[in-house]
């Protein structure tokens, strides 16, 4: 763990066209003060990997009114018509991909296996141009890993060497998406010193974290 | 009965004691309110809770505990929150018991489109992909027709959610199972005739000599 920084210190650091894993599930566990100073710094051509792209006016869908992002990829975005809108007026490219699909594409980029065996999709639009490879009698669709060049999370408690804990369904994509950035930055609700967390209760050991967020005001 | 809660009651007699269940978003969502705590069920989320609860009372809302649609829930005694993965290992491993969808189209192979409109409406598949795939039983819940449409269809025109072969389709007019041979017609709903079934789907049904009305 390298140091927390401010939100905007944080912004500055992620360059127009980076790949960004985002953690949340409609707004729910997405670090909104990181989304805040991206919107802010007018950030552009993002791609954003997500389980959804939220609403209008909250976590990920702040980033998508803005026009900060050009290239999505997300289980669900039907909840947010802004997405759709610039999905088919061609402003944003869309990869849809089954949330349970996506969530093990990037475990497996995050923890270096070439991919993963999936039943889900065969038979599907999704099946399109993938390999199916059969294992002990049954059919799977082979999907390749992914990673980003960043991975912006939401912890509910951190402490100073960066291990981060969740609160209840705030966790969804964010400890799995803590392996699969090349820089992790964190916004933890609460920064604490090192032993509050006990070590049974930490789910993202320290050392996949980068940066965390300073403590909001 | 309000169409709505006819679906839900009906869909929650399947629920038996014990079982782990996810419900979609929308009117299956509505099937947890006749389910009682009796019978000890526990509600996934796939976003991330096993014991879903009820609304909390207004300003008692944790931002931190949500459905998959969003809203404001609460934990049962014996919860459990878990990450995405945990989640869709659950569902996709072969450990949920039921899930409950809504559906835009159920053919007469029993296979579920309910994920997009081509041109219209692409919300994206979610989780209900590795729901169809993955669950124990698939049970789809939905209005029998839209806008005087059946929803019955011969073969599904809109995009598959899954190859899988459903195992109860319950609408506002009729119970069916989907066999091998086709649709069978199970149950109809209160008052309604199979004449009226059969004319307001597109598919072919099995009719059985007796066809019980349902008990809801």
């Amino acid at each position: 763990m390298k140091g927390a920084l401010s939100p905007a210190a944080a912004a500055a650091l992620i360059p127009d066209g980076s790949s960004l894993l985002i953690g949340g599930f409609m707004g729910v566990g997405t670090p909104e003060r990181l989304i805040d100073a991206l919107v802010a710094r007018g950030a552009r051509g993002l791609t954003v990997i997500a389980n959804d792209t939220a609403l209008p006016g909250r976590g990920i869908g702040k980033l998508i009114s803005a026009g900060c992002v050009s290239r999505v990829v997300a289980s669900h975005i039907g909840l947010n018509p802004e997405t759709q809108q610039k999905m088919i007026s061609g402003e944003i490219a869309c990869e849809l991909v089954p949330q349970g699909t996506l969530v093990e594409r990037i475990r497996a980029g995050g923890v270096g296996l070439g991919g993963v065996l999936t039943p889900t999709g065969l038979g599907t639009e999704v099946e399109e141009g993938k390999q199916v490879i059969e294992v002990q009698g049954r059919r799977f669709l082979l999907e390749t890993p992914i990673t980003a060049d960043f991975a912006l999370l939401a912890a509910f408690q951190a402490d100073y060497v960066g291990n981060l804990n969740y609160a209840l369904t705030a966790q969804n994509f964010n400890p799995v998406m803590a392996l699969a950035g090349r820089m992790v930055i964190a916004e933890p609700d609460h920064i604490v010193p090192v032993g509050v967390i006990p070590p049974d209760a930490v789910k993202t050991p320290g050392v996949l974290v980068d940066h965390l967020l300073v403590r909001g005001v | 009965m309000d169409p709505k809660e006819l679906i839900a009651r009906r869909v929650a007699q399947d629920i038996k004691p014990g079982m782990l269940v996810n419900l979609g978003i929308g009117l299956p969502s509505m099937v947890a309110n006749f389910v009682p705590a009796e019978r000890g069920v526990f509600f996934q989320a796939e976003n991330g809770v096993i014991g879903l609860g009820a609304r909390p009372p207004e300003g008692m809302e944790d931002k931190h505990l949500t459905d998959a649609g969003g809203g404001f829930v609460t934990a049962v005694p014996g919860a459990a929150s878990i990450d995405s993965a945990m989640s869709f290992g659950l569902i996709r491993g072969g450990h949920l018991d039921m899930t409950v969808l809504g559906g835009l189209e159920v053919d007469e192979q029993g296979r579920l489109a309910n994920w997009k409109v081509p041109g219209k409406m692409v919300p994206g598949m979610g989780g209900a992909m590795d729901l169809v795939t993955g669950a124990a039983c698939v049970i789809v819940a939905m209005q029998h027709c839209v806008k005087g449409a059946s929803k019955i269809v011969r073969d599904c025109t809109l995009p598959l959610t899954a190859l899988r072969r459903v195992d109860l389709v319950v609408t506002d007019l009729a119970v069916l199972r989907p066999t091998e041979a086709g649709l069978v017609l199970q149950e109809r709903a209160p008052g309604v005739t199979v004449a009226q079934i059969l004319a307001a789907s597109a598919a072919r049904l099995i009719v059985p000599d007796r066809v019980p009305e349902m008990v809801v």
